[in-house]
């Protein structure tokens, strides 16, 4: 293991302002420290954040039809979950929470397939090594050393992946995230943190979780680049991303990156977040929304017109009839699934139970 | 019902009652504090602490970091100088990060320093299956804690039971492990608001019967009962024990009961092996071995980590298989419906 060498604080230390290139008029910024993202990067991610906007309505919607068991909306985080997916290469991996489905699918995987878990059909409804995408991670912070390993093998077996973990401001305060950082730092893993900071950990407020400047500071006394960017900007997400990546994938190490965002929905549908926060805050941060503010610097720039905004909704339309039809339907599960993947082999036990269970219910059957 | 019960009594639900329960510990202690996550202006996401935080103020009521080490950690350290903590983690699973406060720290102060340091802490923790939650909302991890000598564990399985142990386990000078059975939060019943009227570590009769004794505690306790009334239809009378306490573990009332049937059923959500009902079969075999007419049955969860929801209704335990069980009994070996005393 190689040992870091020591760096001046302020090296590390983010900007006191939130990174941004497109303003909430959807106006360009002059930001030295990024670059805008090509035409064509820019367009993809509009498209993919409506996309994933309808696709976050349509999960909403199941849940109102009894069709999901719960869903966490990331309605208004479009920028952090589509901005920082698109920044990654084919080879990278993504470690998600519960709140990132819409990450999940832009990374490519079917979106019945991410609602399963959310529809209570199994724990984690894909293959992690189809699309590079972890089991989404429900017990907070905990994806966060599962990265860090993960890309830390990646080194030592000398592939070029880097692991991108997602994570909330909550999710800051967990132990794990501690160590997480304090690993990969030492490590030197290529590894990059984004926590999307949405401004609530279901009910307590930033306030109450953290009396850093920015979660971004957190960075700086483990020794890793910290970076506060502006989480409803998906341009400048996908550059600070990018940069990022590409310094962990050149052995530069990892980079801790804040995204500060706001979350629109309650923390799930069960929630109600009439009782901790005031309409009149949710209106202000609908007035910053993501997919608005790069449509209009779209626009203006004569890059996307009324014709091709129909064409992409449209399209985000005939993915979510799509979803909801296959959603619509009644999975029949099995019950001896139960006893399935427990260990590489059921054990005699395991064995003995399923057979109980099969007997139990092909007498009820008969009954 | 005398005017003096009329007078302190209410109906309410568990979540109501345990509310009720904080308040008042509140209202009579200065020491007494609540905090965890979301506990305060949400009052907990299954409202069990609503309204504190504005009665009590931010002080007394309030919620942490999201760090369930932390709060472990840090109540010990407050206990030690002097408040008795209640606090709240948030679902079973998420109390694991706190696992090594509670099993090394907790569990173990008194004992390390020779009774120097007492920490009168209660840690809640809403447990167990049957709401369809998704995973890590499910898990029965009361042995875990049973395991561990230093921490008392109680679990509710009615109303006034939670209003009375969760009242004795804030005034107990150990360590609680108090387990919320959440498919029970909604019930309803009459509350005796009067929490001297029960000890912290005695099991009781349910349901009285002769033939055979069901022992169950927090969630399963409902489909024992009901297994009870479906067995009584065919004939056997049993008896239904409701543990309450799990550690410490209430053996002269179960002996007691076992001794009269001569046969004994644990039933528990949590997965059989290693579950708390092996415990209770080897004590039942220790002491009352000349007694029993049949070996001591477990109904519990199949050995599998808890299944997503929509097969959770095969995993846990249900009234049939209480039934078969009470059926394996080898009821030929006697005569279970000529006995007298009932
Ligand atoms: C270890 C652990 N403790 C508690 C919880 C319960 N819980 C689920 S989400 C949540 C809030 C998380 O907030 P944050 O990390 O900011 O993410 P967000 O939900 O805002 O995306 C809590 C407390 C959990 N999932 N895991």
């Amino acid at each position: 293991m190689t040992t870091t060498e020591r760096t001046a604080a302020s090296f590390f230390l983010p900007s006191e302002e939130p990174l941004g290139l497109i303003n909430a008029d959807g106006a360009p910024v002059a930001e030295p420290a990024l670059e805008m993202p090509a035409d064509d990067v820019l367009l993809r991610l509009h498209r993919a954040m409506v996309s994933g906007r309808r696709f976050d309505a349509q999960a909403t919607a199941l849940t109102k039809q009894g069709r999901l068991a719960v869903y966490p909306s990331a309605r208004g985080q479009e920028a952090g979950e589509i901005g920082s997916i698109l920044a990654l290469r084919p080879q990278d991996w993504l470690f998600p929470t519960y709140r990132d489905s819409m990450a999940v699918v832009a990374r490519g995987v079917d979106p019945v397939e991410v609602l399963t878990l959310l529809r209570g059909d199994w724990h984690c409804g894909y293959d992690p090594y189809r699309a590079n995408v972890a089991p989404q991670c429900t017990p907070l912070a905990t994806n966060t050393l599962h990265a860090v390993g993960f890309a830390h093998a990646a080194k030592t077996k000398g592939e070029d992946t880097v692991a991108l973990v997602l994570l909330g401001d909550g999710a800051t305060s967990e132990g794990d995230t501690h160590e997480a950082l304090n690993f990969a730092a030492v490590w030197q893993s290529p590894v990059v943190f984004l926590v999307q900071n949405n401004g609530y950990a279901i009910s307590v407020p930033l306030s109450k979780q953290t009396a850093a400047p920015s979660l971004a500071h957190k960075g700086v006394g483990y020794g890793m680049p910290s970076v506060l960017v502006d989480g409803n900007d998906a341009a400048a997400v996908h550059a600070v991303v990018e940069q990022a990546v590409a310094r962990a994938a050149a052995g530069g190490g990892p980079t801790l990156i804040e995204a500060l965002t706001y979350r629109v929905e309650s923390h799930t549908n069960a929630d109600d977040a009439s009782r901790y926060r005031d309409r009149a805050e949710v209106e202000a941060w609908l007035t910053r929304d993501p997919i608005a503010r790069l449509e209009r610097y779209l626009t203006d720039r004569g890059l996307l017109d009324d014709a091709a905004r129909e064409e992409i909704s449209a399209r985000a339309e005939t993915e979510a009839t799509s979803l909801r039809e296959r959603m619509n339907t009644d999975t029949v599960l099995d019950p001896a699934d139960l006893f399935r993947h427990v260990y590489a082999e059921p054990t005699a036990a395991l064995r003995r139970q399923a057979e109980d269970l099969t007997a139990e219910l092909s007498l009820g059957a008969e009954e | 019902m005398t005017a003096t019960l009329e007078s302190t009594s209410d109906t309410l639900t568990m979540a109501g009652a345990l509310n009720r329960a904080l308040a008042d510990a509140l209202g009579e202690d200065e020491r007494v504090l609540v905090f965890g996550e979301d506990v305060g202006t949400l009052g907990g996401v299954f409202r069990v602490t609503d309204g504190l935080a504005a009665r009590f103020g931010e002080t007394r009521v309030f919620d942490t970091p999201l760090a369930e080490s932390g709060i472990v950690g840090t109540a010990i350290g407050m206990a030690m100088n002097g408040l008795r903590p209640v606090v709240e983690m948030q679902f079973d699973a998420f109390a694991y990060p706190a696992f090594e406060q509670i099993t090394s720290h907790l569990a173990k102060l008194r004992n390390r320093t020779r009774g120097a340091v007492e920490l009168p802490i209660v840690i809640r923790i809403p447990y167990g299956g049957g709401i369809g939650g998704v995973e890590h909302h499910c898990d029965s991890s009361e042995v875990y804690y049973t395991h561990t000598a230093g921490l008392r564990v109680v679990t509710p399985a009615s109303p006034a039971d939670a209003y009375a142990l969760l009242r004795q386990a804030i005034d107990s000078p150990d360590p609680v492990i108090f387990l919320e059975p959440k498919r029970r939060y909604w019930e309803k019943e009459t509350v005796r608001l009067d929490h001297r009227s029960s000890t912290l570590d005695r099991a009781v009769v349910r349901r009285s019967g002769t033939d055979v004794t069901l022992i169950s505690y927090g969630g399963a306790l409902g489909i024992t009962l009901e297994a009870a009334a479906a067995a009584a239809e065919e004939g056997y009378r049993a008896e239904v024990i409701d543990l309450r306490s799990l550690a410490p573990f209430d053996l002269d009332t179960v002996a007691a009961s076992v001794r009269r049937t001569g046969r004994a059923v644990v039933v528990h959500e949590a997965s059989r092996f290693c579950g708390y009902g092996a415990e209770v079969a080897a004590q039942l075999s220790e002491t009352c071995f000349h007694y029993l007419e049949a070996p001591v049955l477990r109904v519990g969860g199949f050995d599998i980590p808890y299944p997503a929801p929509n097969l959770e209704k095969h995993h846990l335990p249900n009234v049939d298989r209480v039934l078969d069980a009470i059926e394996r009994l080898q009821w030929d070996d006697a005569a279970p419906l000529t006995n007298t005393e009932a």
